[in-house]
């Protein structure tokens, strides 16, 4: 009879200190997360010292907390998992750090996880995934489309080309007096207002995969300026549907294109930017006659960042037979295509 | 008793394993390199070597600072989730402090063990060995190099000055202090990690969940921050 397989993942990448342990892959055990928003919010954006501060304040409180909630040991552990990077280099250094350390002293594997391939692995643990896929992955550093062919296996068809769409949120929402995080007070203005404002949506060459958001965001920031300058009042609930209009149609066309061209079984919506009302509302109808193809969204808790989608995303690395050893470092930079093999 | 002594809190990197009054191995080296992609290895290979593991280890003694920040939270992080997980007394000591006990023990006078925080300013402070103790004179705090040495002018007792980047300040000192100053040899500059484990052997472990690297210094958007708040509530 086959063991229950337990992995511990821990996600340290930017302001979230976070630990959760997966049975056999797809099962929630543990799943702890201590924000940091608050102490971010006086600064208007996440501050990497104070970040890498606080990940040392809570990471071994967090980590006992994950197993307690699991009821369970070291020894019943199969592997650490841990995101290796993209990330902030201070902060993804504490969990790197910390996931050595544990499978050092209780002689573990160590799995190292690519924070997008765990956001995109996030859906895993609402439904089994279908291959090929497509994953959109929406976030505040983030704005990719990704194929995949098989688990572990990752082919970015296209990427933003400057702003991630979550940074051009938060932008505008400093542009219209909003507190940080903005994407969530667009999304909510967005609501009440209608998209009477003409802006514009960069769709780059034909047949590209790729995303740009400067150009909209100026556009915000240029249509506010002008408007003031001619002492005219703009709705800001208007400019807000306006913008996350334009925003949501190229997402949305986009990945409804590559689904077309690759032929996919599943879209599955990743990152911080999934938990935006109108996105899920648009992809839920650009998908709604589709019967070839499941939309599958992660509840808003497992969108942002979290280690529940780690150890899931782990669980089939360290299946592959994926391993870093002691001298593993944090990597802000790193590819996600790694360790297709 | 064995006990592991972790220091990743400024260019060099030193683990050590002491066990009942003896010093059963060191590694330290004093470069620009990684400290985290180093220090587990070095931890993984001083204790095979020893022919220790994990199971055997009765307390974690770290550096905790001053120093450099994402140097010192590495160090501070691998001692904080080792002792917590092999459930061991986890202490902190003074980055500074160890470079004081390294040196000095047969001086008689005080000890200014420094390292550079750039722009003309040093981590110091002030200990002296009394009774074969290390004692803290002056606690650990972050100035201008000149500031301290005209502090320093006024002692009555010559001062021995240790550190690797005494290099950058070694010029002024001598010409602020005179005879008054001492300077440790260059094999003395790099902090010991044995020296590290002794002066955590005797101290009660801490609190593991709350401990923190000493950073003498606020993140700069929290001074900035706290500033004008009091900017604010002032006025
Ligand atoms: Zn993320």
């Amino acid at each position: 009879m086959k063991n229950d397989q337990f992995i511990l993942g821990i996600e340290t990448s930017c302001d979230e200190t976070a630990v959760a342990i997966i049975k056999n892959g797809r099962e929630i055990a543990a799943n702890v997360v201590a924000s940091q928003i608050e102490s971010h919010k006086r600064f208007g954006g996440v501050v990497p010292e104070i970040a890498s501060r606080h990940h040392v304040e809570q990471i071994t409180i967090v980590i006992e907390e994950a197993l307690s909630q699991a009821k369970l040991t070291f020894a019943e552990l199969d592997a650490i998992a841990v995101t290796e990077g993209p990330g902030l280099v201070g902060a993804l250094l504490i969990g790197v750090n910390a996931a050595k350390a544990l499978a050092f002293a209780h002689n573990k594997p160590l799995v190292p996880v690519h924070h997008i391939a765990g956001h995109i692995y996030a859906n895993r643990l609402i439904t089994e995934l279908q291959f090929p896929l497509i994953a959109l992955v929406v976030s505040g550093g983030h704005t990719e489309l990704v194929y995949m062919k098989e688990h572990g296996h990752f082919e970015v068809i296209g990427e933003t080309r400057d702003d991630a769409a979550g940074e051009a949120y938060d932008k505008v929402a400093r542009t219209l007096n909003m507190p940080y995080p903005g994407g969530p007070h667009i999304d909510r203005l967005a609501q009440e207002g209608s998209p009477t404002i003409d802006l514009p949506r960069a769709w780059l060459e034909e047949g590209s995969y790729d995303f740009s958001f400067s150009g909209l965001k100026s556009a915000v920031i240029n249509t506010v300026h002008n408007a003031e300058q001619r002492g005219e009042v703009i709705a800001p609930e208007d400019l807000a549907a306006s913008f996350q209009a334009s925003v949501i149609e190229v997402l949305v066309k986009k990945t409804e294109r590559a689904v077309a061209e690759y032929g996919v079984n599943q879209v599955l919506v990743a990152g911080g930017v999934a938990a935006n009302k109108g996105l899920r509302a648009a992809l839920e109808k650009a998908f709604a006659d589709n019967d070839k193809v499941e939309l599958v969204i992660p509840p808003l808790s497992l969108c942002t960042d979290n280690a529940a989608m780690i150890a899931t995303a782990g669980s089939v690395m360290f299946e592959k037979g994926i391993r870093a050893g002691l001298s593993l470092n944090a990597n802000p930079g790193l590819d996600i295509e790694i360790y297709n093999g | 008793m064995t006990i592991l002594a972790i220091d990743t809190s400024n260019y060099c990197l030193g683990v050590a394993l002491l066990e009942d009054n003896q010093v059963l191995g060191e590694y330290i080296t004093n470069l620009k390199k990684n400290h985290s992609v180093r220090i587990m290895p070095a931890i993984e290979t001083l204790m095979k070597d020893c022919e220790r593991v994990p199971a055997d280890l009765t307390k974690i003694v770290v550096a905790k600072g001053p120093g450099s920040y994402t140097g010192v939270r590495i160090g501070v992080t691998i001692a904080k989730t080792l002792a917590w997980t092999l459930q061991l007394p986890l202490v902190g000591i003074s980055s500074l402090e160890i470079l004081a006990a390294g040196t000095g023990r047969y001086f008689d006078g005080y000890i200014s063990p420094l390292f550079d925080a750039r722009r003309g300013q040093v981590y110091t402070g002030l200990y002296q060995f009394e009774n074969g103790k290390l004692e803290m004179v002056e606690p650990d705090q972050l100035l201008l190099l000149v500031d301290w040495a005209a502090k320093l002018a006024e002692s009555a007792k010559p001062i021995l000055f240790v550190g690797n980047d005494l290099q950058i300040h070694r010029t002024k000192i001598e010409e602020l202090l005179g005879v008054k100053a001492t300077f440790a040899s260059i094999t003395e500059h790099n902090p010991r990690p044995a020296e590290l484990a002794l002066l955590g052997s005797d101290k009660q472990g801490e609190d593991i969940h709350s401990f923190v690297p000493n950073y003498i210094r606020l993140a700069e958007a929290e001074a900035k921050w706290l500033e004008a708040k009091g900017k604010i509530s002032n006025g």
